[in-house]
């Protein structure tokens, strides 16, 4: 299958491209914090960031309602807001605060919201396939019309559960989209050292069509979500599409604390955070050449946004913790 | 001696073992670069043939160390965190632990599976298990638990020299310095250690527990009771021995232990001295273990959840 270039984004108004800039920035600058908070210890735990692959969240998240399902990884938060999901709970629960969206039961790896259609960042690798197959069977015997997307990372794809996935999805023509997002890391490996072939080669033989796109690319990412959302609607079974990335950040942050030596070059990073590589500059640098905004336009979004992420930073540093009896509850119905 | 922490004491233990014996052989996910650090520096020294980096296939990975150990290989597999044991159960439980028996003998499987284990670092549920209770009931492995530099490098050369499958479990903290023979030290599996002796009841502790239970002695002691701390060391065989004869010194026992509490190690333990230490006993066996419940990410709520010092202390109180 190919990426349909003629359907462009000429339908989406002016303003729906500043809101899908909007939640993009909103996610980078959630991360930004998170980067910064880390250090100075602000809070527990460890976070992975989704820096520099906004897009693939945000345009495929575009085409769901909440109603539709997703499954997320340990790199989730990104997800998570993409899909809807309340940034000031979403940070409280980072901060193990009562407030947050899971009780603080949960934290970075685990945001999710059930009511919205997140089932949640999660710390197997591979853990969201099984979660999104099953929304998937109950989408289809619902008969509504719903999808299940699943994002998982190339790290993910040499867990043998995907071929599971892949091979029942299409046998059952299940409404599900399979998004790979290879940001060219698996951890601290790169991804040529552990992995044969190209990944989205894999979905071919079950007869799952496939598309193979730049997810650094918002329209190219939003033209192949808007396919393969299509397909899953009109009961035409899974797609599977590979969003070819890179991780800005190291796979955790704050990794030289305990790594005993660097596994990439400078150069390479560097490479990936100029204007023609990241998925933010390069939808920003489309908005202005589109005229839609223009410097006076892109200071305000961003203290709009930068007051979005203070306020959430503030509703988790000021909310209580949690009370210790629910510790016990939440196990069992 | 040399003073190190338990990750480099591991870590000394496999470059011993791997000079020794070429036979051995360790791979991982980021085996090379080393995420916890027991494998640093190997893949330099031993090349990548004999330490490999594997994708992330926990199912193949714990299936190929029983093939590889039936094809005269010893490997050692390392699966990050006690959680990862779960993905890669299938070939641990069905193969790795029965393909001897059903063969009738055939083969040995010197496998040494390594992760670490429990919690205590805000990684919440999927990261902070203690999943040995389910291995300890698969029959046909060994299970050890090092609790210190000491223990870990001891235990790890007799896993590797074992020719069973073994579970080698440690906390994902380093833990404190402390002196490391140098020589070929081993610890024999299946003896449990005892590190402080006294007459009014026996601790046994498992692991990342048996710090605290030394602390909780320590604190006992200033109000007059001595507690006999037993460091457990293996799980699987268990050192009954050692285990029955304190309790019948002592008369009263304490499990502590990570595990949630339902058929666990400290369950088991318990069974044994209602069998074998039965007239011996002046009060109930206590069990200070994780409820049946996941390991929350908040710390307020991780250590509610996760046995500490005071609950030990609380527990032998409510018996002496
Ligand atoms: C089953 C399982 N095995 C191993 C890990 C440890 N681990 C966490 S993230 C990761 C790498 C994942 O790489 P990828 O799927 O490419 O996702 P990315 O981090 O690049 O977003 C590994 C090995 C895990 N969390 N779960
Ligand atoms: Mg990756």
């Amino acid at each position: 299958m190919n990426v349909n270039k003629h359907n462009t984004l000429d339908n989406l108004s002016d303003e729906k491209l500043v809101e899908l800039y909007k939640k993009m920035l909103l996610i980078r600058k959630c991360e930004e914090h998170l980067s910064s908070a880390t250090k100075e210890g602000a809070f527990p735990g460890a976070v992975h960031l989704y820096i520099g692959q906004e897009a693939i969240a945000v345009s495929m998240c575009d085409h769901l309602t909440e109603d539709d399902w997703i499954s997320s990884t340990h790199r989730g938060h990104g997800h998570f807001i993409a899909k809807g999901g309340d940034v000031n709970t979403m940070m409280a629960e980072i901060y193990g605060k009562a407030t947050g969206i899971c009780n603080g039961k949960g934290g970075s790896m685990h945001v999710a919201d059930f009511k919205k259609g997140i089932m949640g960042a999660n710390g197997v690798v591979g853990g969201g396939m099984g979660l999104a197959i099953g929304a998937a069977l109950a989408a289809s015997m619902d008969k509504k019309n719903k999808v299940s997307v699943v994002f998982f990372g190339d790290g993910a794809a040499n867990q043998g559960v995907l071929m599971e996935a892949m091979n029942i999805s299409s046998l059952w023509k299940l409404p599900l989209i399979f998004v790979c997002e290879n940001n060219q890391y698996s951890e601290f490996t790169h991804t040529s050292e552990v992995t044969s072939g190209k990944i989205v080669d894999r979905a071919k033989p079950f007869g799952i069509p496939t598309l193979e796109v730049d997810g650094n690319n918002f329209i190219e990412m939003w033209q192949a979500s808007a396919q393969a959302v299509l397909r899953a609607r009109n009961n035409q079974g899974p797609t599977f599409i590979e969003a070819h990335t890179y991780r800005q950040r190291g796979h955790v942050e704050f990794e030289y604390s305990f790594l005993s030596r660097t596994y990439r070059d400078q150069d390479e990073v560097n490479k990936w955070l100029a204007n023609d590589k990241d998925p933010l500059l390069r939808f920003e640098q489309y908005l202005f050449d589109n005229s839609i905004i223009d410097n006076q336009k892109t200071e305000a979004l961003n203290n709009e946004i930068d007051s979005v992420v203070k306020e959430s930073v503030s509703f988790a540093v000021n909310s209580p913790l949690p009370d210790l009896s629910s510790a016990f509850n939440n196990m069992i119905a | 001696m040399s003073r190190m922490r338990m990750m480099p004491a591991i870590n000394s233990a496999l470059i011993e073992e791997m000079d020794r014996d070429k036979k051995v052989i360790l791979y991982g996910e980021d085996a090379g670069i080393s995420l916890l650090g027991q494998t640093t520096g190997l893949q330099e020294r031993f090349g990548k043939d004999r330490v490999r980096d594997t994708p992330i296939c926990e199912n193949i990975m714990t299936g190929m160390a029983v093939g590889a150990a039936a094809a005269g290989y010893r490997p050692i597999c390392h699966l990050l965190y006690g959680n990862f044991i779960y993905t890669g159960f299938d070939s641990i439980a069905n193969q790795a632990a029965k393909l001897k028996y059903m063969t009738g003998g055939q083969i040995t499987l010197p496998i040494v599976y390594m992760a670490v284990i429990g919690g205590g670092r805000s990684a919440a549920a999927q990261h902070s298990d203690t999943p040995y209770p389910a291995l300890m009931n698969l029959g046909g492995i060994k299970v050890v638990v090092p609790s210190s530099a000491r223990s870990a490098k001891g235990l790890l050369k007799a896993a590797i020299r074992d020719d069973n499958p073994v579970f080698y479990l440690t906390a994902g903290s380093s833990g404190k310095p402390e002196e490391v023979p140098d020589d070929d030290f081993i610890l024999p599996i299946g003896k449990a250690e005892i590190l402080r002796e006294g007459n009014d009841i026996t601790i046994v502790a498992i692991g990342p527990m048996v710090l605290k239970a030394v602390e909780a002695s320590l604190a006992l002691e200033k109000i007059g009771i001595h507690a006999e701390v037993i460091d457990l060391l293996s799980l699987l065989p268990i050192d009954e021995e050692t285990i029955i004869n304190s309790v019948k010194k002592t008369g009263r026992l304490v499990i502590v232990d990570e595990a949630r509490d339902v058929c666990s190690a400290a369950s088991h333990i318990a069974a044994i001295a209602a069998d074998k230490a039965f007239n011996s006993l002046k009060s109930p066996v206590k069990r200070v273990t994780v409820d049946n419940l996941a390991i929350p990410y908040s710390p307020i709520l991780e250590d509610q959840v996760i046995p500490n010092v005071e609950n030990i202390v609380n527990t032998v109180r409510e018996l002496i």
